[in-house]
């Protein structure tokens, strides 16, 4: 009963997390300021997810080289930014990290 | 084709990256909801209504440590506080959409729904047909969350840790961030955003991850005020 109680509870405060401004915007006027934020958003949420799960991988904080995955992803960061090609970026950061650990 | 199906077909397949990386973790819930003691239908049904992968494995842990229902639910809320952020994000592309397209895209918008549907909106202009792409993006990360978890909960985890198809899930995010780091202000924003998370990392509830997010924001806000 309470599981059932928790999964609805559950999804209905994550469904009108994920619905507030959606359904908020345009009915009420955003300041400027929250506007120009908006830019920054996807830059500032996804690095803020990707770069402690590459660095804490091994389950502490390992800025050293013999951090496979730091190194592959630093590769595939240079890699994005001279191709700027999504599944090139992608496959060969994976072919990077498979070899990594295959070597190491 | 039309413009939908186009826009729906592109937004399944700019999707398709992150859905490798999400499945062994679908199937990792449902194993771990398993051995938390939830019934199998009550595992599936968490991952159908609540549909939020980091909240769903903190919920397993509560459950099995049999913490009361509404502190449980406080926690998935504040787990899933960042979502408030991509919804303001998305919404001024929303705007003009019926509400029952709201209603529907709005359940559908996980991490990697947002990460591929903003980067596109970013960089193409915009279209009649873009809600499509949210949609296919959203049920394609929808399905296999789904058909993950019943992976899991019938058949156990299925793909060896070894093969490390979840670093699918980073790769995937820096090939859409490095777009998208047009000038100072945007470098600024990741910059510190990635600095400061890496600083939070060990908050609980991932706090580190929402207050990352807000300095990247003011840092960006804060050059951008400087250089006018």
């Amino acid at each position: 009963m309470s599981i059932w109680m928790l999964i609805i509870l559950g999804g209905l405060v994550t469904y009108f997390t994920r619905l507030s401004f959606i359904a908020l915007y345009g009915k009420i006027r955003f300041p400027d300021w929250l506007h120009r934020s908006l830019k920054y958003v996807p830059c500032a949420v996804l690095t803020a997810i990707i770069l402690p799960e590459i660095l804490f991988s091994s389950g502490h904080l390992d800025l050293s080289i013999g951090n496979v995955r730091l190194v592959a992803g630093s590769l595939a960061v240079l890699i994005a930014f001279l191709t700027r090609n999504t599944m090139i970026t992608i496959s060969s950061g994976m072919i990077i990290l498979w070899l990594l650990e295959f070597l190491r | 084709m039309n413009a939908a199906a186009r826009s729906f077909w592109d937004g399944v397949r700019a999707e398709t990256p992150l859905i490798v990386g999400v499945f062994p973790f679908g199937m990792i819930y449902g194993v771990l909801a398993l051995e938390a003691g939830l019934p199998p239908a009550s595992a599936q049904a968490m991952s159908a209504v609540v549909f939020a992968g980091s909240a769903q494995f903190i919920t397993t842990q509560m459950v099995q440590s049999a913490m009361p229902v509404l502190i449980t639910v406080l926690t998935i809320a504040i787990v899933n506080l960042r979502h408030a952020l991509y919804s303001a994000s998305l919404a001024p592309y929303l705007t003009e959409l019926p509400l029952k397209w709201k209603l529907l895209l709005a359940y559908l918008l996980t991490d990697e729904a947002y990460a591929v549907t903003i980067s596109h909106y970013r960089l193409e202009s915009d279209m009649e047909s873009k809600h499509w792409f949210f949609l296919g993006s959203g049920l394609a990360l929808w399905t296999s969350w789904q058909t993950s978890t019943s992976f899991g909960i019938l058949l156990g985890a299925l793909i060896p840790e070894s093969w490390s198809l979840e670093f699918t899930l980073p790769l995937t995010f820096i090939a859409l961030v490095v777009p998208l780091l047009k000038d100072r202000p945007t470098l600024a924003s990741a910059l510190t955003a990635g600095v400061v998370a890496v600083l939070t990392y060990q908050f609980p509830l991932k706090l580190g991850l929402v207050i990352a997010a807000l300095s990247g924001i003011l840092a960006g806000l804060w050059l951008e005020g400087k250089r006018r």
